[in-house]
């Protein structure tokens, strides 16, 4: 624990469980190309892990991708990202990781507004992104779980991602 | 499913070639999907694999089971599927055109 508080985010009115998560279409990237691709479409096959995230390149990204991928939840269900990074960055972020989940770019942050989960970068001019958080979706788009970050950083408590998992699938 | 389009275009942003193709799609109403892929040949293994060939654009059809690259060619493809000379009896190209045929009303 750092010597020090942590940064409080403003409290906020977001998606949560029982709702239905909104639907939206966004360029999702794989390790080979892009295209436009709406949530549904992925709800429609199943449960969805949707994952929102700082930009590709911050250390949180690498953090939260690097231990997603190491619990292997593809295998159980749908798991795909969001970020305001382009599709190049993400596709470096993919190889990178060396995972096989794809992710959605939303450069201006509309999804993360939608959602309620924004978060206004201090000290980057006209920068919004996605804050941390996580929603898991039934094949209705029905919240199961729901976690978003409060504090700057901030990170989800993995093994209950986890267990909400189990319990859905 | 039956509203996927049947024309994929494997694309890179801002490639002429590639708009070149786009206008034609565009010309004809065709309903296609977009692939973007990167800029950088060792990466463009998508392409290389349906196509044969590692340039963008490359267009599947699967109204006629065609797979084609090199711009030129598939403008001219398209001409003979879907312009003026095909519209009368010519090849079947399916349900996937949203042309006065079907009247618009989907
Ligand atoms: N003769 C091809 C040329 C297409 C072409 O050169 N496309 C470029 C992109 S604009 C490309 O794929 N170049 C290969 C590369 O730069 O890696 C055609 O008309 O389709």
């Amino acid at each position: 624990m750092p010597e020090f508080d942590v940064v409080d985010l403003p409290e906020t009115d977001h998606v949560d469980v029982g709702d239905t998560a909104p639907d939206f279409t966004r360029p999702l990237v794989n390790a080979e190309y892009w295209e436009d691709v709406s949530l549904s479409e992925l709800t429609d096959d199943g449960p969805v892990l949707l994952v929102f995230y700082t930009m590709d390149g911050a250390f949180p990204a690498t953090y939260m991708w690097n231990e997603i991928r190491d619990r292997s939840w593809g295998e159980k269900l749908t798991v795909v990202g969001l970020s305001i990074s382009s599709a190049y960055e993400h596709k470096t972020l993919i190889e990178e990781r060396g995972m096989e989940y794809s992710l959605f770019s939303d450069p201006q942050n509309g999804v993360a507004a939608d959602y309620g989960v924004e978060n206004d970068l201090d000290g980057m001019a006209g920068v919004s992104e996605a804050r941390p958080a996580v929603f898991l979706l039934d094949g209705d788009r029905t919240v199961e779980y729901a976690w978003v970050a409060s504090e700057w950083p901030d990170f989800p408590d993995y093994d209950e991602v986890e267990a909400a998992i189990d319990d859905l699938v | 499913m039956s509203d996927e389009p049947a024309i994929t275009l494997y694309r890179l942003q801002a490639c002429p070639y590639c708009e070149r193709v786009v206008r034609k799609l565009h010309e004809y109403d065709l309903d296609y999907r977009s692939r973007f892929v990167e800029p950088m040949h060792s990466q463009r293994n998508v392409v290389k694999r349906i196509s044969g060939k590692r340039t963008a654009p490359a267009i599947v059809d699967e109204n006629t089971g065609l797979t084609m690259s090199e711009s030129a060619n598939i403008v001219e493809y398209l001409e003979k599927t879907y312009g003026e000379a095909a519209t009368d009896g010519g090849v079947d190209v399916g349900d996937d055109r949203e042309d006065a045929d079907n009247g618009g009303a989907a």
